[in-house]
């Protein structure tokens, strides 16, 4: 018997509701007081093809999903078909017996344990509800199993939907749960248990959501976005909250718009933001540079998912990185940032609009599709950690003794920042090369001195991040170890899960997460890397864009690669079997 | 109050002697002069192409932007902070070209600025090409035998993206042209104005001479311009007989009276301490 830990699928067709049930399974056990993470798997369609929600429970901490289901609910027979071989022996499949026949000859699975519940005909027949209610019905049938209070599922039901809803899917749940009980034996080896921390303030959300909760909680009050995965669901949250927020959300006619609008905002004087991913940002670069160039305070999120162009539109990749760090002609100063899980999301989120209102430069948070679009269990996050900071700003009236200069040259590139409407002050920017004035200019030693002083403001913020001891990287893991696992963004998560399998089998391996990425720790990473005898890169792409910044950087090859490039996320012990076979 | 010597700045013009822009900075001068604005509360901006250097011409906070978004950019500043007079300053080829696709949108959206569209049928600062509103037949550095194909219309285009001001003038009338900039300032929502704006250097076909010829006032024709239908009718006219004035005009709620929680809040001015987000978090327990 397996008690509180869990793999779960949910599969059908698109359409079906496939995300919502993950969800509501999910948040359920996380009342339970368990932990969970949750994650999706969807095609390119709205109707048909093959979704499926995987939610991994465990007591402890979860990063993410792991390589193998205990309970599979398939509510279409590709569900089963192409994730039978992922079962354990002795995992479970409910599904809908006039639906779908399975047996366990034709499957090549004499190990597994069926639950056929006739989903469909509780819902139609007995309930004369919609079809798409089925879920809920597999959902209790899936609490009876675990031995799960159906009562979470009725209050995670009533938290999500309107009463009439929740009132019909709750009968659906008590019926499949019921079914259950009343025609199989109570043999499923698997227990999901309320722990001591049920009730506990936790919260359930995914990076979009977490992006989201940290904008707004770091004062953006314009939302430009035009939708694109994996960040739509970023532009659905700040439309939600607009009103709440007193903020604005515009869905513009395209990318090039978006960019451009967050431009005019932030020179006028608002913290803005938008988010995208590689095609869209495709068409922001050159908003990107004129950013750089008039120095506005600008913070654009980057999702990615596989390319070149459409490629994969509803999967994972890091295949942007060099993209999003040279993007654009010429030479100027930005930030990119790549959060790792849900709470970094959080806090380099607040961070990132400090950072572009001091230094006056785009900053790029660069996030994936498995990142932003999975959804874990947390803390409620503090929200003191990071203030707002908004730089040399004048507010009130200018008190300056010399005109204002907008592109004043100073030691630190930084120049005093006023805002269109400020009393005694004429703001003055331009996308062509420029004096401190904002006048256009092509005078050569001006270009140079201009150049120059845009650029060495990253200087200054290399400088600071060092002197705060801004976590530009992080270590897991002992400090010196025989091996040293490098990456950066989404791969964090199972990463992590693969460190626990590895740590447990007494292999001295360590974890160095890059979140900087430009400008690049180089002091950090060499640090963490010269007590390592091996170093192993693991990133979604196929060139290992990584391993060449680390070359660029510290001239240092690294020792191995782990790469993946299907548009799939990492699993933990397929990604631990692969360190094992470099060390 | 501003006045003409409050509007100058020190940077030398280097239009051409003659050039249709000249026509347009006196109007827009005038048209600041006679509104009486502060300096600190207007922002114009522009986009790429001769008619971009305003900024460098003009004594009020400025953005000088990339080819073709003029609108985006003027839309953000003015969403952002409602209390500014946002003015924006395209070239044809600028906005109906490589920008057409904001100008329907900012048209149906009606935010509450100005656009004025130096409109000289020819890419000027590129030593002459074809544009969106050259003629056809008219022979340019990359149209040697002539553009085969026929102009755009962006006024009746202007008309029927719902636009709420819509305008036409003639650098070579800048008083006719001030006044119709003060209207469209004054108009809650887009005032759009395209201006006939004669490029002396590399449009040898449309000069002073050809709109004089050919330019009459809507005005001093009883023209109704709240009536769409007319003035859609007088968009299309084109030939021997060209007129310029107001098209159409109607009071349209702007994008932001549309959205009743920002009323009277200027977001860039909003603090952004201590941001309550608690009912959020809980709202995911």
């Amino acid at each position: 018997m397996k008690v509180n830990e869990l793999s779960f699928l949910i599969g059908g067709e698109a359409g079906a509701g496939i995300t919502r049930s993950g969800f509501l399974f999910a948040k359920a056990c996380m009342r339970a007081g368990l932990n969970v993470f949750g994650t999706n798997d969807y095609q390119s369609l709205i109707r048909g093809g093959h979704n499926f929600y995987v939610v991994q429970v465990k007591v402890d901490e979860v990063y993410s999903q792991t390589d193998s289901v205990d309970l599979l609910l398939a509510l279409n027979a590709e569900t089963v078909t192409l994730h039978k071989d992922e079962l354990v022996p002795n995992g479970g499949v409910i599904y809908d017996p006039d639906d779908i026949s399975v047996e366990s000859e034709t499957l090549g699975r004499e190990d597994l344990n069926f639950y056929p519940v006739p989903m469909k005909k509780i819902v139609w027949e007995e309930l004369k509800e919609d079809p798409i209610m089925r879920n809920t019905v597999a959902l209790g049938a899936a609490f009876a199993l675990l031995h799960l209070d159906l009562g979470l599922l009725d209050e995670v039901l009533k938290d999500t939907f309107k009463l009439a809803v929740a009132e019909s899917n709750m009968k659906a749940a008590k019926r499949g749960h019921d079914y259950v009980k009343d025609n199989f034996q109570d043999n499923f080896p698997y227990r999901l248990i309320e722990t001591e921390a049920a009730g506990k303030h936790r919260i359930f959300l995914s990076g979009n959501e977490a992006v989201g909760l940290g904008a707004l909680k770091a004062g953006c009050k314009f939302f430009a976005g035009y939708p694109m995965t994996p960040t739509t669901g970023l532009l659905h949250f700040m439309a939600e909250n607009e009103r709440k927020m007193e903020m604005l959300t515009v869905q513009p006619e395209g990318e090039i718009a978006a960019i451009n609008m967050v431009v005019g905002a932030a020179f006028a004087g608002v913290r803005a933001m938008t988010a995208t991913s590689g095609g869209g940002f495709c068409l922001m670069t050159e908003g990107l540079g004129m950013t750089g160039m008039t120095e506005t305070s600008v913070v654009i999120m980057v999702g990615q998912r596989p390319g070149p162009s459409t490629g994969l539109p509803t999967y994972s990749s890091q295949g942007d990185l060099r993209f999003v760090i040279h993007a654009s002609q010429g030479e100027f100063p930005r930030v990119v940032i790549a959060p790792g899980d849900v709470e970094e999301c959080f806090y380099e989120t607040m961070r990132v609009f400090n950072w572009a209102e001091k230094y006056q430069m785009p900053v790029i948070l660069l996030t994936d599709k498995y990142l932003v679009e999975s959804q874990t269990s947390i803390e409620p996050f503090d929200t003191n950690r990071v203030k707002v900071e908004r730089g040399n700003l004048v507010t009130g009236r200018y008190q300056g003794l010399e005109e204002y200069m907008k592109h004043k040259l100073t030691e630190t590139g930084i120049s005093v920042r006023a805002l269109p409407s400020t009393k005694g002050v004429i703001v003055r920017t331009n996308a062509d090369e420029h004096d401190e004035l904002g006048y256009t200019s092509e005078d050569p030693v001006m270009t140079t001195s201009m150049v120059e002083k845009k650029l060495r403001k990253l200087t200054y913020l290399a400088k600071e991040l060092e002197e705060r001891g801004t976590e530009t990287t992080k270590l897991y893991g002992p400090e010196e170890a025989a091996a040293t696992i490098v990456s950066w963004g989404g791969t964090k998560g199972p990463i992590r899960e693969a460190l626990k399998i590895l740590n447990r089998e007494d292999v001295s391996v360590n974890y160095l997460q890059i979140i900087y990425l430009h400008p690049f720790p180089s002091a950090r990473v060499e640090k963490a890397l010269s007590k390592s005898k091996k170093i192993i890169v693991v990133e979604h792409n196929r060139t290992s864009q990584l391993s060449g910044l680390i070359r660029e950087r510290l001239l240092r090859d690294v020792d191995h690669t782990i790469l993946k490039y299907d548009g799939r996320p990492f699993n933990p012990g397929y990604l631990a079997a692969k360190i094992r076979e470099v060390l | 109050m501003v006045t003409l010597k409050d509007l100058t700045t020190p940077v030398k013009s280097n239009w051409c002697p003659g050039c249709g822009n000249f026509g347009i900075l006196t109007a827009v001068k005038g048209a600041l002069i006679e509104l009486e604005l502060e300096r600190e509360q207007v922002v114009i901006v522009s986009g790429i192409g001769c008619h971009g250097k305003i900024v460098n011409y003009v004594d009020v906070n400025g953005f000088h932007g990339i080819h073709g978004r003029v609108l985006p950019i003027a839309t953000g500043i003015k969403l952002a902070n409602p209390e500014l007079t946002v003015i924006g300053f395209a070239g044809d080829a600028d906005q109906y070209d490589e920008g057409w696709d904001h100008f329907c949108h900012a048209l149906r959206r009606n935010i509450d600025l100005t656009l004025i569209v130096h409109d000289n049928q020819i890419l000027g600062l590129t030593t002459g090409q074809t544009t969106a509103t050259s003629l056809q037949g008219f022979k340019t550095k990359s149209t040697p035998f002539g553009s085969v194909v026929p102009p755009l219309n962006p006024v009746a285009h202007a008309l029927v993206s719902n636009g709420t001001f819509v305008a036409r003038g003639f650098a070579g009338d800048p008083r006719h042209l001030q006044s119709l900039i003060v209207e469209a300032v004054r108009h809650k929502g887009l005032g759009y104005i395209d201006v006939f704006q004669p490029c002396v250097t590399f449009n040898y076909l449309n000069t002073y001479q050809w709109f004089r010829e050919r330019l009459y006032k809507l005005e001093d024709q009883g023209h109704d311009y709240t009536d769409r239908q007319k003035a859609l009718e007088k968009s299309f006219e084109w030939g021997n007989r060209i007129p310029i004035g107001i098209f159409y005009k109607e009071d349209r709620p702007t994008y932001l009276d549309a959205l009743p929680h920002l009323r009277d809040k200027v977001l860039a001015k909003m603090p952004v301490d201590d941001i309550d987000i608690t009912s959020i978090i809980e709202s995911m327990k």
